[in-house]
């Protein structure tokens, strides 16, 4: 089934050409990986899927890109990022308590009961694997949490609502071996109930769990293909030289 | 080389201390004068009283009152017009030629001298609104004078919030009023405050603004309504040193001293309601 539908998409900001002409599709219930140099339009083609690029007042973009069918300027803004989850790069926790940030994105979307937050909550930090480890200080700053643990606590933030696809922008680049071991074990087993794109520098994450591989360069899609296929025989000789590490 | 880049700092520390001394030492004995000279006449009947023979003797209770109402209203006025501006510059509006002439219009607002505050507000409020030399005129023009400061100030502190709060505050799902109102202006309010206490302690110090709009020579009794004149510490302090003759300097530095310590007492207020809240802040 495919989840995201981008026929030539061409984003802009200002006079900077960010991706050209990309077409591709996202499929439900996989991990795809983006991978590529800095500056290749990864996060760009990320922040897209959940238009935080309107943001930026210099962005422009053309093309079409579809959600389950539907055009993405189509639907309500605030219901599509409900529906779209975002880890950031850095663990970036709200300056609320841990509790508050969980149940942040719920309570914006006006849920009131103490009991169905709270139900909730427990589920996502179960799921993002930090519930026995914060249990006992839910009213704590979120800023006295280590840094791996703050990634996993903006990864129960981000399925706390509910969403159908998780974006996650590099997740693991603040983090050490064994908080990107946790993060990464956390996104596999997520992979049943999510669609997940997955921005990544490392390109030894993006063959240990993803599905599919995209190699994107100078914001041009150069290949999409299934991750196995594309670090064993990749198509391309720029995909070739990238993943052994000869340019980026 | 090295003793002469040695002594160059010496010297350069010598100055920059000099600098810093220059400040403090004026401030320091304006301080010590006024205390010195003022503390003697502070009793209860002269925080109680009204101003007796022809203001020579008694209290300056009517215009401690006065002022405490003109301070209040001038903020009741300019903090949520303030705010609300600021909230849309900050926020909402484009970046583009129109907002930026609107916000280097209000920095500068904040340079034009009071005593054209003064007579705006004595054409638009005493005179056009008709709402006489009054308690209204005068928290008014005095809210107008100090919107600049209320609207820069909390801009600077709405913009420092970092953009990344706000960026996963909308990934969540969040409308951006609701950033706004959970995220951005929580964070904000330290900053704020600070914006308010300076704009306080210039609706309280300032005598032009409140000169043609508000403020009464002598007044036996105390205002009773809004549309009332009232009398006003720093009014009243120009005129028992230049209006009327022999005075004793007790009173005079008497007043002086319980408007500074109106002001710093406002201030430590605040100062105290922005320490909560940094205590509470939690990056």
């Amino acid at each position: 089934m495919v989840k995201f539908e981008i026929t030539d998409l061409n984003i802009w900001f200002d006079s900077t050409q960010a991706l050209k002409d990309v077409s591709m599709q996202v499929l439900a219930n996989e991990i795809l990986s983006i991978i590529g140099p800095s500056n290749s339009g990864k996060t760009t083609f990320l922040r897209m899927l959940n238009r935080l690029n309107d943001l930026n007042p210099r962005f422009k973009m053309n093309g079409d890109v579809r959600f389950d069918g539907e055009d993405i300027s189509n639907i309500d803004v605030e219901l599509l990022r409900r529906r779209i989850g975002m880890v950031f790069a850095l663990p970036l926790p709200l300056p609320l308590s841990i509790f508050d940030n969980v149940a942040y994105g719920m309570k914006m979307a006006g849920i009131k009961s103490k009991k169905h937050l709270a139900q909730v909550v427990e589920n996502a930090l179960k799921h993002a694997y930090l519930w026995e480890e914060v249990k006992d200080r839910m009213n704590e700053s979120a800023f006295k949490l280590s840094g791996g643990q703050q990634q996993r606590l903006c990864i129960a933030r981000t399925l706390a609502v509910e969403p159908d696809v998780l974006l996650f922008d590099e997740p693991c680049s603040g983090l050490d071996p064994i908080s990107t071991a946790k993060v990464e074990d956390a996104m596999v087993k997520l992979k049943e109930k999510y669609t997940i794109v997955l921005v990544t520098n490392n390109v030894k994450q993006a063959a240990r769990v993803g599905d599919r591989t995209a190699f994107f360069l100078s914001g041009e899609l150069i290949e999409l293909d299934k991750t196995e296929k594309i670090f064993t025989v990749p198509q391309d000789k720029r995909t070739d030289g990238y993943i052994r590490g000869k340019f980026g | 080389m090295k003793r002469n880049s040695h002594r160059t700092q010496k010297i350069a520390f010598f100055f920059l201390f000099l600098a810093t001394l220059l400040i403090v030492v004026p401030v320091g004995l304006i301080l010590v004068i006024i205390i010195q000279k003022g503390l003697p006449a502070i009793n209860w009947q002269f925080l109680s009283d009204i101003p007796r023979q022809g203001m020579r003797s008694g209290g300056i209770f009517p215009a401690i009152i006065g002022t405490v109402y003109l301070v209040t209203g001038a903020i009741i006025f300019a903090l949520p017009i303030g705010l609300l501006a600021a909230i849309y510059l900050s926020e909402y509006s484009k970046d583009n030629l129109l907002n930026r002439v609107i916000k280097l219009a209000i920095v500068n607002l904040a340079g034009v001298p009071s005593v054209v505050y003064g007579l705006f507000g004595l054409a638009l409020f005493v005179v056009f609104f008709k709402f006489g030399a009054s308690i209204l005129s005068g928290s008014l023009t005095l809210g107008i004078m100090i919107l600049p400061i209320v609207i820069t100030t909390s801009r600077e502190a709405l913009e420092s919030v970092p953009q990344s709060f706000r960026e996963v505050s909308l990934s969540l799902g969040a409308s951006k009023w609701q950033t706004i109102r959970h995220i951005v202006l929580p964070n904000a309010v330290p900053g704020i405050l600070t914006g308010t206490i300076l704009g306080l302690g210039r609706a309280a110090g300032e005598t032009a603004p409140i000169l043609f709009t508000v403020a009464a020579f002598y007044l036996p009794q105390l205002p009773n309504s809004i549309f009332d004149q009232a009398m006003a510490l720093p009014y009243h302090l120009y005129a028992i040193s230049t209006q009327i003759p022999n005075v004793g300097e007790k009173i005079r530095y008497g007043t002086a001293f319980v408007l500074l310590a109106l002001v710093l007492f406002m201030n430590l207020v605040a100062i105290i309601i922005r320490y909560k809240f940094r205590k509470k802040k939690k990056w």
